[in-house]
């Protein structure tokens, strides 16, 4: 029997149709994901579900039995705890007073300090943090462990199912780590967990089953994450044609130049005996999994990293290991996986991060020209459709998609004949994922060789003309990317890891 | 038709948000400095009366601020670019020493310039070692430059045995005793050497790097800058922006020793962080360098006048750091307030 079941759940706002007909179906200990595009009616079905909002028609049936969730407090009794997007902690409390915050354990108005220390205790140990003290202030955590008071909050009522609304927003790639972790031990006690997001890479990590929102309505209910391709979930979310997820691959003649040569190339025991070769207009993906070496492959071929041995050369230039600005000169760009950390100045405007490695080219004799750099900035937003098209923008407050088009920018400004990516969609939304997809392929088709890694085998498989498989260092088959399926690769790498 | 339409709704921008972009120009960066630099010479008018307030006074406050400036301003450098400088104290010292050595003054008696030359010759060289250190040996800019300090100091004192080195070549003294405009050539040079550092950092790309490097080292080398040899010329400047004070330094007292410039180190960086420089990079200001220099000489100066004791001196310094930095802070959370992302990755 399904824990949660929700049928034609509708509810209007004024003129604005925010829910238009959702059903969802959560099962005890499942993490079930709700994935929709901004406005799609993701908040306001979580604001139904959790009280806040009432619906105008529909069923909501908890445990069997048909509810109307009158307020938060009564979602509460029932056993359903949302965590927001906003942290809703009180920074001058301690972690104790701010999880039985409104419940207080007490006799006749005293407070039963001592009580509520020892059960604080046993919910952060449950939660994976027995080194968290009750009685520290919460105002002194991190934004992860902030979200942990919060659900050990949650947990400190019976709870049976927790709704998360973008709970990776706030935290960086560690810290999601351990979120995964702690909602797979909140799993394991069968409490069932409803996980919000627009980050496809973190609903393939955790998720059990999805529904899909668009337009207010539930496009796809109860889809398994396992047997869901990508290019499926995107096209649900957009209202896009599966097929045109990626956009068609331009065909790259067989005359057409050898840009980029690897030969033998080898960085300790990372990875060894890489060889490849792209074309201009080729784009060459590398598929496998995370710590395969595939983004040490790309870090080294521009000499982010210094090979052990082995070459490599752009258009007959043998360039110069662990040398990043000989493979700028050369006319290699890369866009690192960690966009923020390796790839902009964040407090700088955009303008000044699309020419980072241009700015001395539009200089004179020293003497900066940021007229002519922000006039060829303006050109690449308007190509890459970055909106607001505004270089003196800075560039921390854009959002992921917009950010990769500031990367894209500067090597398309720069002009480059290799083009390394690296992730180039990880944190972007759905809708400018489709964007980049169609930008990468019209870079390819300007004549640059593209060399992409992406942990989405599927995105290799539709953006790449040919693809080198990659377990453990060592490349286990280079074909097209016609000829495989992410099937394929998988089995791939099993036998080639097993061998 | 469009350009003006555009022309008249950008215009309606400005003026609707002018105490904005006040706050957030350059200027309003300084504002909380200015207002501090102000109050001060409030101060000063009241207790000291007509001692205080009058040009001369100024004048003596500004050569009091040109050593410690040019110190400051080259240390700016290094701070906007993520590093720190701790030993252009005693690189100034050891200038001091070197240039006012007896055969090398003698050798500039037709030509006294070479002093200057080698003055800051000394520093660039104490640089280039702390810069290759730094950037090459990977010692993190603290220590390297720790040791460069006790070093530096030692190696003064090994040359100059200790003992007080007398300047008497007269092509220098005159030169430094004349004036322009009635106006020290001391303070002359804080001022072409603060014009000169305005432009090189916010005009030129040699200041571009500086604040990219100090933004985000990886992403500035990743896009093709030159990040360690940049680092060696970051340490080369400041290290020359000591030489160059420790010649200000020798005029004004006419003698060099291997104790000038000590805690210089400490008074620079207090003045470049009290200017709104950040200390972890990516953000730097001349002119908040330049304030806050004067700010320090001023408030050195209302205390003197009002035969105060330098150890309320250093007290009352060690609050105006604190206040500055908070008062800096406040408008600095202003303006990120008023720059509202476009969409909201919730930050807290």
């Amino acid at each position: 029997m399904a824990l949660l079941e929700v049928r034609g759940l509708t509810k209007r706002f004024g003129s604005a149709q925010a829910l238009a007909g959702v059903d969802l179906e959560v099962r005890a200990g499942e993490v079930h994901c709700v994935l929709g595009q901004n406005g799609a009616g993701k908040s306001t079905l979580i604001k139904t579900l959790s009280g806040a909002h009432q619906p105008d028609s529909g069923e909501i049936r908890w445990l069997g039995e048909t509810v109307e969730i009158a307020n938060p407090v009564a979602a509460l009794q029932m056993g359903i705890a949302t965590m927001y997007q906003e942290l809703d902690v009180v920074d001058g409390l301690t972690i104790a007073e701010n999880i039985f915050l409104g419940h207080e354990i007490s006799r006749g108005g005293v407070l039963k300090v001592g009580e509520a220390h020892e059960r604080t205790h046993e919910l952060m140990r449950r939660l994976g943090h027995p080194d968290l003290s009750p009685s520290r202030e919460v105002g002194t955590l991190s934004p992860a462990n902030k979200q942990i008071v919060s659900m050990a909050r949650a947990l400190s009522h019976d709870i049976r199912l927790m709704i998360m609304d973008e709970p990776s927003a706030v935290l960086d790639s560690g810290e999601v780590d351990n979120l995964f972790r702690v909602v797979g031990e909140l799993t394991s006690q069968g409490i069932a967990v409803i996980y919000i997001s627009h980050r496809l890479e973190e609903i393939d990590r955790i998720g059990d089953r999805i529904t899909v929102l668009k337009d207010g309505r539930s496009t796809a209910s109860n889809l398994p994450v396992k047997r869901t391709p990508t290019r499926e979930l995107i096209a649900l979310m957009t209202g896009a044609d599966v097929d045109q997820v990626f956009p068609p691959a331009n065909p790259v003649p067989a005359d057409a130049k050898v840009v980029l040569e690897v030969k033998d190339l080898s960085l300790g025991t990372v990875f060894q005996d890489v060889s490849f070769e792209v074309r201009a207009g080729e784009i060459v993906g590398l598929a496998g999994l995370v710590g395969s070496g595939r983004s040490e492959i790309l870090e080294t071929v521009y000499g982010h990293r210094k090979a052990t041995s082995g070459t490599v050369t752009v258009n007959g230039r043998l360039l110069k290991p662990g040398s990043v600005t000989d493979a700028v000169e050369a006319n290699m760009g890369l866009s690192p996986e960690e966009r923020k950390s390796q790839g902009l100045v964040l407090e700088e405007p955009i303008y000044r991060n699309a020419t980072l490695s241009t700015f001395t080219r539009f200089a004179k004799s020293g003497l900066l020209n940021e007229r002519a750099e922000r006039g060829a900035t303006m050109t690449q937003l308007k190509e890459l459709d970055l909106r607001p098209a505004d270089p003196d923008k800075i560039t921390r407050t854009l959002s992921g998609g917009n950010q990769q088009k500031v990367m894209l920018a500067r090597w398309l400004i720069h002009g480059t004949d290799v083009l390394l990516l690296d992730e180039p969609t990880r944190g972007v939304d759905v809708g400018a994922r489709m964007e980049l997809y169609r930008l990468i392929r019209d870079v390819a088709a300007s004549g640059t060789a593209v060399v992409i890694v992406s942990s989405e085998i599927e995105e290799v498989l539709g953006l790449a003309d040919r693809v080198l498989v990659v377990a453990d260092g060592r490349v286990l088959a280079e074909k097209k990317a016609k000829e495989l399926t992410e099937h394929d690769v998988l089995d791939l790498v099993m036998k080639g890891s097993a061998a | 038709m469009s350009e003006q339409t555009t022309a008249a709704s950008s215009h309606n921008v400005d003026s609707g948000g002018l105490g904005r972009r006040l706050f957030s120009g350059a200027a309003g960066r300084n504002i909380g400095l200015v207002i501090a630099l102000l109050i001060l010479v409030g101060v000063g008018w009241i207790t000291a009366g007509g001692n205080f307030m009058n040009p001369d006074n100024f004048l003596v406050i500004l050569r009091l601020a040109s050593v410690i400036g040019v110190v400051a301003i080259g240390v700016t450098f290094v701070i906007t670019a993520g590093g720190i400088d701790l030993s252009v104290g005693s690189v100034l010292g050891l200038a001091s020493v070197i240039a006012s050595i007896a055969w090398l003054q003698d050798a500039a008696t037709g030509f006294w310039p070479l002093m200057v030359v080698a003055a800051i010759a000394v520093g660039i060289v104490a640089g280039l070692v702390n810069g290759v250190i730094i950037a090459y040996g990977k010692v993190v800019a603290f220590m390297a430059t720790l040791a460069m300090l006790v070093a530096a100091r030692g190696l003064a004192e090994l040359i100059s045995q200790r003992q007080t080195q007398v300047v008497d070549n007269q092509g220098f003294l005159n030169f430094f005793r004349s004036d322009l405009l009635g106006v020290s050539w001391v303070v002359w040079i804080f001022v072409i050497v603060a014009v000169a550092a305005w432009f090189v950092l916010n005009r030129t790309t040699f200041g571009r790097r500086t604040v990219a490097i100090g933004g985000n080292a990886t992403a500035a080398r990743l896009a093709g800058i030159n990040v360690k040899r940049h680092t060696v010329y970051l340490y080369m400047l400041a290290g020359g922006a000591a030489g160059l004070a420790a010649v200000m330094l020798l005029s004004r007292t006419t003698a060099g020793t291997s104790t000038h410039g000590q805690l210089y180190e400490l008074d620079a960086i207090a003045a470049v962080v009290v200017g709104g420089t950040l200390l972890i990079g990516g953000r730097g200001t001349i002119g908040g360098t330049v304030l806050g220099v004067l700010l320090f000489a001023t408030l050195t100066n209302v205390f003197t006048q009002n035969n105060l004791s330098t150890s309320v001196q250093l007290v009352a310094k060690g609050i105006i750091i604190v206040a500055a930095v908070m008062l800096q802070q406040r408008f600095a959370n202003r303006e990120a307030k008023a720059a509202a992302p476009d969409t909201a990755p919730a930050a807290s």
